[in-house]
This record gives C-alpha cells, sequence and structure tokens, in this order.
C-alpha cells in the first residue's frame, strides 16, 4: 500500500461574545425557548434595516491582528445568497473577496513535536451573521429558531495549500485557536455548544505527489477528540477507496459520534454560485490607522508564546507551562504570585497540584487580585477563597522549612476552607515544624524500644523498613519533626 | 369643502379651532367612501382608527401643542410597515400580513400628529412605471377614469389629486413619487438619499429606494418632508443631518437662478406637447428673471439599462426573504425547496418575476463583473457628470415624464417603452439628489410636470426654487375634472 499525505484545511465559527446581535439589539444567549430574542430586523422582516454591531469589529479586528493578520483598513459586507429555510432574509451578511475579510494574511503558531513552534498560515479572519436554528418538532414536522439568527460570527479560514498534515496538528490548531479566542475574550470556545464550531477539509494524496486530492468537508465535530479523530477516519477512509480502485468524491460528511465514523451528507460537485454583492443596506467601513493601533495595543500575550516563555524563564515543563496558560485567569494567578516573589516552580506545583485539586472538587475558579470574573453567557463560577499571596506565603513556609510538605497539604486544604493566610494558621495551630535536636534523639530513641522487631529486620538486612520506623516518629510528633533530621537521626542511631 | 384645501390650509384652519381634526377625518373618510370604489387608490382603509388618531390630534390641538401639520390626514404607500395595518406591497405574496412594527416615517407621522386614512395601492413591490401592475387593482387617474395614474406609487398620486388626502407618502425607485405626481398634476419629491429613513419601507433597489410626500403644492410637500425626514440610527444609510427645514422655504426667487436644460432630455423621446409645456414654463421663468443654458449630460442615455441591472440585482436579494415559510402566502410544495418555488412562482406578478430574474443573472458569477460592476461604475460618471452641473447651475430641469397620461393597457404590449419613460427621473435615484416634480403646464389637457434636480443635500434649496417657480408659473394648480 502506497503511503499518503493529509492535508486539513480548517474552517473556525466563532460565535462572538457581544451583548447584542450583529445588526440588530436583541440579546444574545444560550438556549432558552425559542424565537424569544427576536425582532423585526433578526427575523428579516419586510423593511427591517441592519445597523452593526461596532464591538463585534472590532472584536474580529482583534482576533486579525493577533493572528498577525494585514488589517483591511477599507472593508464591506456582502450578501450571500442562498435559500434555506433558517436563513430569515434569503441572504446572509458576510464578507467576501481576497482582501475584504477585515484580516487577511495571518499566521497562528502551534506547538510542534520537537518542542518547537509550528506557522499554520490564515488565509482570512471575517464577519458575519449566524443563521438560525432548524429542529425537528415533537408531534413531527419541523421548526425554525431564530434565537440565533444574527449572533455575531466570525470565520478564520487557514491558507491553502494547508499546513496541517496531521490530525494531531488539526486538534493543535484548534486547541491553539480557541486560546487565543478566549485570551482575547472574543469567543466562550464552547465546542459542544456550538459557540466555537470546527469544519476540516481533508484530502490525501499519494507521497511525491504535488496534486492535492479531492477533499471532502467534516461537519458535527464537537471536541477536540472528535477533530482529531474525524481527521483520522477520513485519511483512512480515503485511502481504502483509492485502494481499492475508487475515486474520493467531493461532499459534505457529518461525523458520527457514537460509531466514530463519518457518513456523507451531500454531494458539492456543482458550486454553488452565491451572488455576492455588497449590501447597499450597509455603509462601507474605513479604520483609521490609529484606531487600529489603539485595538493592538490591546492584544495580550497570546498562550503559546507565555508557554514557551515560562519553560525557558523559569525551567517549568512544557506540560506544566502548558497547564498553567491553559486558563488566562489561571496563567495570571501565577504570574502574580510569581510577582510577589513565590518561587515559579514550588508555586506552579502547588497550583497545578492540590489547588487545581481543591479547585476542580469544588468547581469553584481562583483569581489574580483585581482580576475580573472570566466573561461569558452562562453563570459565573465561585471564586476562591485562596489568593496568589496564599500560595506564595505558603510556598515561603515550606521553603524556609518551617513547615514540612504534608503540614504544607493540610494547611492549603484549611486555607481553601477558611481563607486564612497559611502563616496565621501555623501560629495559630502551633504547626512549626521541629527542628530541636534534642526532641528528635529523644523520639527516636523511644521509637527504637518500641519496636524491636523492625528494628532486627533493618539489622538483618532489610534496609526498607526505616521507612515505617520514621513514619513512627512523624506520628509521633504529629508530622512536624523535620523528616531529613529524622531520616539522619534514625540511620544514626541504629547503626549504633 | 375641507377635502379640497391644502395641508397648510388645513392645518391653519385646526389651529385656529375654524374647524376640528375629526371633522377633516371624516370629510375624507366620506370622499374615501364615495370616490375610491371608481378611483381604487386604497388597498386598505380603517375609519375606526382614523377618527381615534383624530381625536388625539384634536386634544393636542385643544393643549396648544399642536405641530405644523397636526390633525392632517394622509395616506401611506403600502410598502411602508405599519404596525398591525396590512402591509402587502401589493403582492399576493404578502397578502394577511399585517406587520408588527411601524416604519421610522410612521412612527414619525404620530409624533407629528397627523391622522392616517389608510394604505394605498402601489405596482407590485413598487415596481412599475404606469400603476397597472398591482396584484389587486389599477388605480384610475383622478384626470381621466381610462388614463393611468402612473406609478409605482399610483394610489398616493392619485388620492392626493383626487382629494381623497391633501397628503400622501410615496416610495420612488427610478422614479416611483415623480412618474405619478407628473400625470395626476400634483409635487412629487424624492428627498436626497439617505434623508429620510427607510427603516420600514419594503426594500426594492436599496441603494436607490428613498420614502417621499406627495400634496398639492410646494409647500405641503415641504412640510409633510420636514415632519418625516431626519436622521434614523435604526437605518445606516441615514445621513445624520437636521430634518428638512421650511424655515425659508418662501424667500426665493426666480430671478437669477441658474436653470439647466440638458439637450438628452428635450429629443425625441418626448412628447412635442409635452415639450411645448415646458419651453412655456421655462420662458415664463426666462421673463421673471431666471438664466435657462442647453447643456449636455451624455450618460443619461444609457441611465435606464444602467437602472435595470442595478435596481433588479438589488431586487433579487431584497425579495429573496418572501418565500412562503415565515409570513404572507404560501403555495404546497415538495419539500423546503419545492414550497419556496411554488410560492415564488405562483405568487409573485409577472413584471416582479421578470426583474428578480434580470437581477439574478446579472450578479451570477460570470456576469458580475459585465454588468452589475459595470451598471456601477456608469452609475458613478452620471453622478459625477450631474455633480459637475451642479457646480455652474441651481438647477437641472427636464420634463418629469415624456408623456402625459396615456390610457390604461396602452403600453402594456411594449414593456420596453414603458421603461424607456422613467429616462428623466432615474438620474436622481442613481446619483442621490434631491429631485420633485410640479405641475408646469397641460398638454391635451393633461397635466405635464416640470421636473426639478438639485445638488445632493441641498433639498431646502431645491425646494425653495420649486416654491419661487410654483408662484411664478400664471396657470396656477388646476383641479381635474371631478366631483
Ligand atoms: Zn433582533
Amino acid at each position: 500500500m502506497a503511503r499518503y499525505l493529509t492535508s486539513v484545511g480548517m474552517e473556525v465559527h466563532a460565535e462572538l461574545l457581544t451583548r447584542s446581535k450583529m445588526f440588530c439589539r436583541c440579546e444574545v444567549g444560550f438556549g432558552g425557548e425559542p424565537n424569544t430574542r427576536v425582532c423585526p430586523v433578526c427575523l428579516g422582516l419586510p423593511g427591517a434595516l441592519p445597523v452593526p454591531n461596532r464591538v463585534a469589529i472590532e472584536m474580529v479586528l482583534r482576533t486579525a491582528l493577533a493572528l498577525n493578520c494585514q488589517i483591511a483598513y477599507d472593508s464591506v459586507f456582502h450578501r450571500k445568497n442562498y435559500f434555506y429555510p433558517d436563513l430569515p432574509k434569503g441572504f446572509q451578511v458576510s464578507q467576501y473577496g481576497e482582501t475584504n475579510p477585515l484580516g487577511y494574511y495571518g499566521t497562528l503558531d502551534i506547538p510542534a513535536a520537537d518542542g518547537g513552534t509550528k506557522t499554520v498560515r490564515i488565509r482570512r479572519v471575517h464577519l458575519e451573521e449566524d443563521t438560525g436554528k432548524l429542529m425537528h418538532l415533537p408531534g413531527g414536522g419541523s421548526g425554525v429558531d431564530y434565537n440565533r439568527a444574527g449572533v455575531p460570527l466570525m470565520e478564520i479560514v487557514t491558507d491553502f495549500p494547508p499546513d496541517i498534515t496531521t490530525p494531531d496538528e488539526a486538534r493543535d490548531y484548534l486547541q491553539q485557536l480557541r486560546l487565543v479566542l478566549l485570551y482575547l475574550g472574543v469567543c466562550d470556545g464552547k465546542m459542544e455548544q456550538g459557540s466555537m464550531r470546527c469544519e476540516p477539509n481533508i484530502s490525501i494524496r499519494p507521497e511525491g505527489s504535488e496534486t492535492y486530492g479531492t477533499k471532502t468537508e467534516l461537519k458535527n465535530l464537537n471536541s477536540f477528540r472528535s477533530v482529531q479523530m474525524g481527521v483520522e477516519y477520513e485519511t483512512e477512509r480515503q485511502s481504502q477507496v483509492i485502494e481499492s480502485g475508487g475515486r474520493v468524491v467531493q461532499e459534505t460528511r457529518g461525523w458520527n459520534e457514537s460509531t466514530q465514523s463519518s457518513f456523507a451528507m451531500r454531494t458539492k460537485e456543482s458550486e454553488q454560485d452565491y451572488r455576492y454583492f455588497p449590501c447597499p443596506d450597509l455603509v462601507p467601513m474605513h479604520f483609521e490607522e490609529a484606531s487600529i493601533e489603539r485595538l493592538r495595543a490591546t492584544i495580550p500575550e497570546l498562550p503559546l508564546a507565555k508557554q514557551r516563555r515560562y519553560q525557558g524563564e523559569f525551567g517549568l515543563s512544557e506540560y506544566d507551562a502548558g497547564v498553567l496558560v491553559g486558563d488566562q485567569s489561571w496563567a495570571g494567578f501565577f504570574e502574580e504570585a510569581v510577582g510577589q516573589g513565590g518561587d515559579p516552580k514550588a508555586v506552579c506545583n502547588w497550583m497545578n497540584g492540590d489547588l487545581l485539586r481543591l479547585l476542580n472538587e469544588t468547581g469553584q475558579v481562583a483569581l489574580a487580585g483585581g482580576q475580573a470574573v472570566a466573561h461569558g453567557h452562562g453563570t459565573p463560577a465561585t471564586v476562591s477563597k485562596v489568593t496568589p499571596a496564599h500560595i506564595v506565603d505558603l510556598v515561603r513556609l515550606v521553603g524556609s522549612g518551617q513547615i514540612n510538605s504534608k503540614t504544607a497539604k493540610t494547611l492549603l486544604d484549611d486555607a481553601f476552607s477558611s481563607g486564612d493566610m497559611p502563616s496565621r494558621l501555623v501560629e495559630a495551630k502551633g504547626l512549626t515544624q521541629i527542628s530541636d535536636d534534642g526532641f528528635i534523639k529523644e523520639t527516636v530513641a523511644q521509637v527504637i524500644a518500641e519496636n524491636p522487631g523492625p528494628v532486627e529486620q533493618y539489622k538483618s538486612g532489610k534496609q526498607g523498613v526505616i521507612g515505617f520506623l520514621v513514619g513512627q516518629v512523624m506520628k509521633s510528633s504529629q508530622g512536624r519533626a523535620n523528616p531529613t533530621m529524622v531520616q539522619d537521626e534514625m540511620r544514626r542511631q541504629l547503626g549504633e | 369643502m375641507l377635502t379640497q384645501l391644502t395641508a397648510a390650509e388645513t392645518a391653519a384652519k385646526l389651529r385656529s379651532r375654524e374647524v376640528g381634526a375629526v371633522e377633516v377625518a371624516q370629510a375624507h373618510l366620506d370622499r374615501i367612501a364615495r370616490l375610491d370604489p371608481e378611483f381604487k387608490a386604497f388597498l386598505t382603509v380603517h375609519p375606526e382608527r382614523t377618527l381615534a388618531e383624530a381625536e388625539a390630534a384634536q386634544k393636542r390641538i385643544d393643549a396648544g401643542e399642536a405641530g405644523p401639520l397636526t390633525g392632517v390626514p394622509i395616506a401611506i404607500k403600502d410598502n411602508v410597515s405599519t404596525e398591525g395595518v396590512p402591509t402587502t406591497c401589493a403582492s399576493n405574496v404578502l397578502k394577511g400580513y399585517v406587520p408588527p412594527y411601524d416604519a421610522t416615517v410612521v412612527s414619525r407621522l404620530r409624533e407629528a400628529g397627523l391622522v392616517s386614512l389608510g394604505k394605498t395601492n402601489l405596482d407590485e413591490f413598487a415596481m412599475g412605471t404606469s400603476g397597472e401592475n398591482s396584484a389587486f387593482q389599477v388605480t384610475k387617474n383622478p384626470w381621466g377614469r381610462d388614463l393611468v395614474p402612473g406609478g409605482s406609487s399610483s394610489g398616493s398620486a392619485a388620492a392626493v389629486a383626487g382629494e381623497l388626502a391633501p397628503l400622501s407618502l410615496g416610495s420612488d425607485t427610478g422614479g416611483s413619487i415623480r412618474m405619478p405626481a407628473a400625470l395626476c398634476g400634483i409635487v412629487g419629491y424624492k428627498p436626497t438619499y439617505g434623508r429620510v429613513s427607510r427603516y420600514g419601507l419594503v426594500a426594492f433597489g436599496s441603494s436607490l429606494d428613498q420614502i417621499g410626500p406627495f400634496g398639492r403644492t410646494v409647500e405641503d410637500a415641504a412640510l409633510l418632508a420636514e415632519a418625516v425626514s431626519g436622521y434614523d440610527p435604526l437605518d445606516s444609510t441615514s445621513l445624520d443631518v437636521p430634518p428638512v427645514s421650511t424655515e425659508a422655504l418662501k424667500d426665493g426667487n426666480v430671478r437669477g437662478l441658474r436653470i439647466a436644460l440638458p439637450r438628452q432630455f428635450m429629443g425625441e423621446a418626448i412628447q412635442s406637447g409635452v415639450r411645448e409645456a415646458l419651453e412655456a414654463a421655462l420662458d415664463v421663468l426666462r421673463r421673471e428673471g431666471a438664466e435657462v443654458s442647453e447643456i449636455d449630460l451624455p450618460s443619461v442615455a444609457v441611465g435606464v439599462t444602467t437602472y435595470y441591472i442595478i435596481a433588479p440585482a438589488e431586487a433579487s436579494s431584497n425579495l429573496a426573504r418572501f418565500d412562503g415559510i415565515r409570513y404572507g402566502g404560501q403555495v404546497e410544495g415538495d419539500g423546503h425547496i419545492g414550497v419556496v418555488a411554488s410560492t415564488r412562482g405562483g405568487l409573485f406578478g409577472h413584471e416582479v418575476k421578470l426583474r428578480i430574474m434580470v437581477g439574478t443573472y446579472a450578479l451570477s458569477a460570470g456576469y458580475y463583473d459585465a454588468y452589475y460592476n459595470r451598471a456601477q461604475q456608469v452609475r458613478a460618471v452620471m453622478a459625477a457628470e450631474f455633480e459637475t452641473a451642479f457646480q455652474e447651475f441651481d438647477l437641472v430641469v427636464s420634463p418629469a415624464s415624456p408623456i402625459v397620461a396615456f390610457p390604461v393597457g396602452g403600453l402594456s404590449q411594449d414593456p420596453l417603452a414603458l421603461k424607456l419613460l422613467d429616462l428623466c427621473t432615474i438620474p436622481a435615484n442613481m446619483g442621490g439628489f434631491p429631485s420633485l416634480s410640479i405641475p408646469c403646464g397641460y398638454a391635451d389637457d393633461l397635466p405635464v410636470g416640470m421636473l426639478l434636480n438639485g445638488p445632493v443635500g441641498q433639498d431646502e434649496r431645491l425646494l425653495q426654487a420649486a416654491y419661487a417657480i410654483e408662484r411664478a408659473l400664471p396657470w396656477g394648480y388646476r383641479r381635474p375634472p371631478m366631483p
């Protein structure tokens, strides 16, 4: 069997986190009774006219800037004409053309297998309006919910020829893009709710061939994993078609999550003519360079750059740095703790270890000071009482030898529920680590006297028993004895 | 008789309590009941609503809160959205559609205290020159019951000429206000594009459409324009300028007016009687001290052709929403596309389907550049030619219609000739500049309209000139032969 190269183009639609829709003042939301967030404009009633949402335009411009795009200083909206029941006006307001989309010719870096980065070229970033949603009615027949109609939708399309060549890269691209959108605060990135939708087009070609194969487009992918699995499946399916002497058909295929396979939805033999033309109801947009620069100044450090910086600057592992940057507020928490003088590695370990566990168990979020509660259309989560200052305090207590790590874990649990500073808890509970020579000698001697059996085993060569004996010392000191000193003293006394 | 008064006279009598708003409304309702079965100007009348609005207007008058037109009745073209009142665009595809919202102009009429009489007939979706394309009825010209009133605002023009209403609103995409104004012998005014909000006007050619007033005098039309114009945040193409002002309306003078007469508008296509009437009127203006110069505007020769690419292209997209799924009529069909096809095929009239097809073709891949793009370039050239003319002249003048009112059915065998009648009115929509038709004389005892075009945004100056010209012409306003 010949070897095949995979090429994946990615088309991502992201619903923007604006309060109101793209061309009317209806609220943007998720769920709710059908057709309750509608008005003459988004229902396309005769005579209604669109008024563009400036916030949405700015969000797309910021995304385009973050993706290193060229900006269309003069840009227009087009009408894309086609008939579909979820399309109330018989056209969708969108953006057409090579250099007319708000952003074009950009790039997004994704992590490469060798620990470096790989650049994926972006063809365009444009703004359009979402359609309604077809629904099957319980009593049979179908209806349309227009709550989603007119929600601002950003389309981000990768360039051709495709830079993405493996299922892993497809997943990584999507993860990075989602993170960038979250960092910019322009999309909540909820793939399962459809606020971020991905339609990869996949083609294969024999190794050495310059000609790209016929592509199929995949729909209904609602997780990173399904994107990865879908690309993998399509690659395999297409190569089997070719190997068995068949021909790959240009078509749109749906992904079936339960069977982990794709199925044909509709063929795209003839290209539909959308009769794009500039929307005469909207005036052409023009942007001054100064206002674009103002927007550029609001672009935060992007997640992958941040991750690589954490690795280089603080010596964190790729995994740990990845966990930190995986959530902007988490990275902000980390940076604030480090800014307050916490040792980066220790802060990272406590955050990604025990604190993360506690947060997950309680469904809380941890925020750095002055940070706004993450926006989104869902209800905000409870904010944890643990702040960066708590973690810095904890790291200092351990670092200076005042408490051991076992005590520290208990302290974090305590601080998590009470909100008290660890050092205050140490004082209140008298939890300081005991490094008193006399006390340790005495306790070790006592444990040796009380455990003749294990002592005998140790002396006959079972060195591992020392762990048990040290544990007994820690137990009788309620965990406060300095474990290194106990270990040394135990060896010394047993060796006598 | 109350129905013969101009809007300004009626408003004055209302303010002086000589008459009451309900009395005025009732007089018009009575006349509609008596004459509209013959004129067929209205598609909907709603006497109860009219009288309730008249009562509310009277309260405002009594409270001393009356505006310039409070209590004056008005008729509204049926392609303007009115909450709770059917809005059909004279099309079967919108039969039974009752909008849940008011167009901005309708809200402004209400704020100004005007009293609505009902909705007037039109060529289906405002597509027509004669007024014969309504799916429901053919409105008759008060000047002769076998004559067309002109279109597409046929009902609005006939209602004002026939004294069923002192004022009405129409819409103008290529001459739809000015053509029927000329044929019915009244004043019809298309403001600068963007001065009157299009929010709630069912779109035909969005970049050309403009709502405007009909009146029997320039003053009436100007007062109505003042009431409905001004910036509207709901229309992105609305101009952020104050409403059309009537403050200095009467300060104009014919003396010193620099008038351009393009040769292209006085050629073969113009009926001799129309040409003679216009020349006679211009002679009067010359004697009164106006300078009239002949000029050339070569691009207008392709105006109609260009218009019949741009307008249908935009219409083909604007009318895509009428698919029978959400509102209006529906014809059964197989599946979604089946319903759409049978609804649109069955419920749109011939002219509408023709234009949708022409427009669809013009926007199709491979033809876009040759047609739509090219037409937009020609449009820019035409606008620039007029702009240059306006640097030298106050007005560009021509006949509003090349011919006077003609018999119903008279041109239906020659659709091209019918479309060529828009020759003089189309440039104002292409260039977005204000344009107005006033009666300037008579040919074969039928009214001839003079078209006055002014520079973009200079609506006040145009109205001022029109007011002065109206005064200068000795034959004055003539009533049609009717009861
Ligand atoms: Zn809405």
